[in-house]
């Protein structure tokens, strides 16, 4: 090889490299903002914005939500399996928004340790199985020892 | 093998080359997309969690992995037109960005008609999403150092650069969603003991994999054929294969 053309080469692979530490830092500065939202534990550890909106993430606790009497306000509890939250939320939910399933809420702490949340979002999981398959998992997963199962949403 | 790959890559060779696989690849397009599609959206069952919404991802899925795999091909192809100042790299830079602005929008845009019904929104300023969005802005600045600078060898060049420093981008797009908290859903696991998604549904989606890669390898030398020509048009081959029609 010609040493012009190594000369190219050593200077992208040394362009790349250079960049690619510069890209990592900036990133892991910024690991916070890049975050999209905050965990329950994060609410109780105090490591939330005050007087600002912020987006909490987690799980709906199976049982716990409520629908006030006007019919539009829900009451859930938000879990991260290690802190649990209640979220306060008046409005229409998505359609997969339900117990056990992963959800973003943005909004507020309203003083007395209830999220107040203005926008509620669903998030799903990378796993897509038919109807009947879940199922017979599910009926599966109650007779085994959690942690052996296949495919769908690890056990909590 | 060094001569073999010069003549290979010399353009009026590979016009000739190519010209007698892209009816064959078409083709193959064809045929896959028309099995993957009535697989995915008529035979696959329906999804536990999501309905029928789901069916979008036989769109959405392979036009994301394309959008970055399309970029790769380019960076690469950057990489061998810097060292090497072969044309055709070049001109493989300059097409890829169009190809590969397609696929990034289409799974942009599939993706925001997915968002909808499952998430509740169209956008959020997630990781993933995001980055996505940053990859479909780097191929619109390849774009356009094409249009802007007119010299092609130059504008070769300079698009080569960009393409090679914009490779840092795709393993943010594809560990986003591990390093980040976001909206977005993790990575589907398709190499492992217990894949994530159902062999009834992955079958298709993998069928549509590879018809749109054929896809991509079709377009691809459809658009090279016609940059060569016109890159070629004073010269006497490219005069006598055109007075041919």
């Amino acid at each position: 090889m010609r040493t012009q053309r190594k000369q190219r080469m050593i200077f992208i692979v040394v362009l790349l490299v250079g960049l690619s530490c510069a890209t990592a830092l900036a990133l892991y500065a910024m690991r916070q903002n890049i975050m999209l939202f905050h965990t329950p534990s994060e609410v109780y550890t105090g490591k939330v914005p005050e007087n600002r909106l912020f987006r909490i993430g987690g799980l709906v606790v199976v049982g716990s939500v409520v629908k006030a009497d006007d019919g539009l306000t829900t009451d859930f509890g938000l879990t991260d399996l290690n802190q649990s939250i209640t979220v306060r939320y008046t409005g229409l939910l998505p359609d997969l928004f339900r117990e056990g399933q992963g959800i973003v809420a943005q909004g507020s702490l309203d003083g007395h340790g209830v999220f107040i949340a203005q926008e509620v979002l669903a998030k799903h999981d990378e796993n897509y199985m038919p109807p009947e398959v879940a199922a017979s998992l599910k009926q599966y997963r109650d007779t085994i020892p959690k942690g052996m199962s296949g495919y769908g949403p690890k056990a909590p | 093998m060094w001569k073999y790959l010069h003549r290979l890559s010399s353009l009026k060779y590979c016009y000739e080359w190519s010209g007698k696989w892209v009816p064959w690849l078409l083709g193959v397009t064809a045929v896959l997309m028309l099995v993957g599609l009535y697989w995915g959206l008529l035979v696959a069952p329906t999804d536990y969690q999501q309905g029928e919404s789901y069916r979008i991802m036989y769109i959405h899925v392979p036009s994301a992995w394309m959008s970055m795999f399309v970029y790769a091909v380019m960076a690469g192809a950057g990489f061998v037109a810097l060292v090497w100042k072969t044309k055709l790299s070049e001109i493989i830079v300059s097409e890829c960005a169009v190809i590969g602005a397609m696929f990034t929008a289409l799974a942009l845009i599939t993706g925001m008609l997915w968002g909808k019904p499952t998430w509740g929104t169209y956008w959020l300023w997630d990781a993933r999403l995001t980055s996505e969005l940053i990859l479909l802005f780097l191929y619109f600045g390849i774009i356009a150092i094409h249009s802007v600078i007119e010299e092609p060898r130059t504008a070769g060049r300079v698009a080569s650069i960009l393409a090679i420093i914009g490779i840092i981008n795709i393993p943010i797009i594809h560990y986003s969603v591990t390093w980040w908290s976001s909206l977005h859903q993790p990575n589907m696991q398709l190499v492992s003991k217990t894949p994530s998604v159902h062999p009834s549904m992955l079958y298709p989606l993998l069928v549509m994999a590879v018809a749109f890669q054929m896809y991509f390898v079709s377009l691809l030398f459809i658009r090279m054929r016609n940059e060569i020509l016109y890159r070629e048009r004073l010269t006497k081959w490219v005069k006598k294969a055109l007075a041919g029609h």
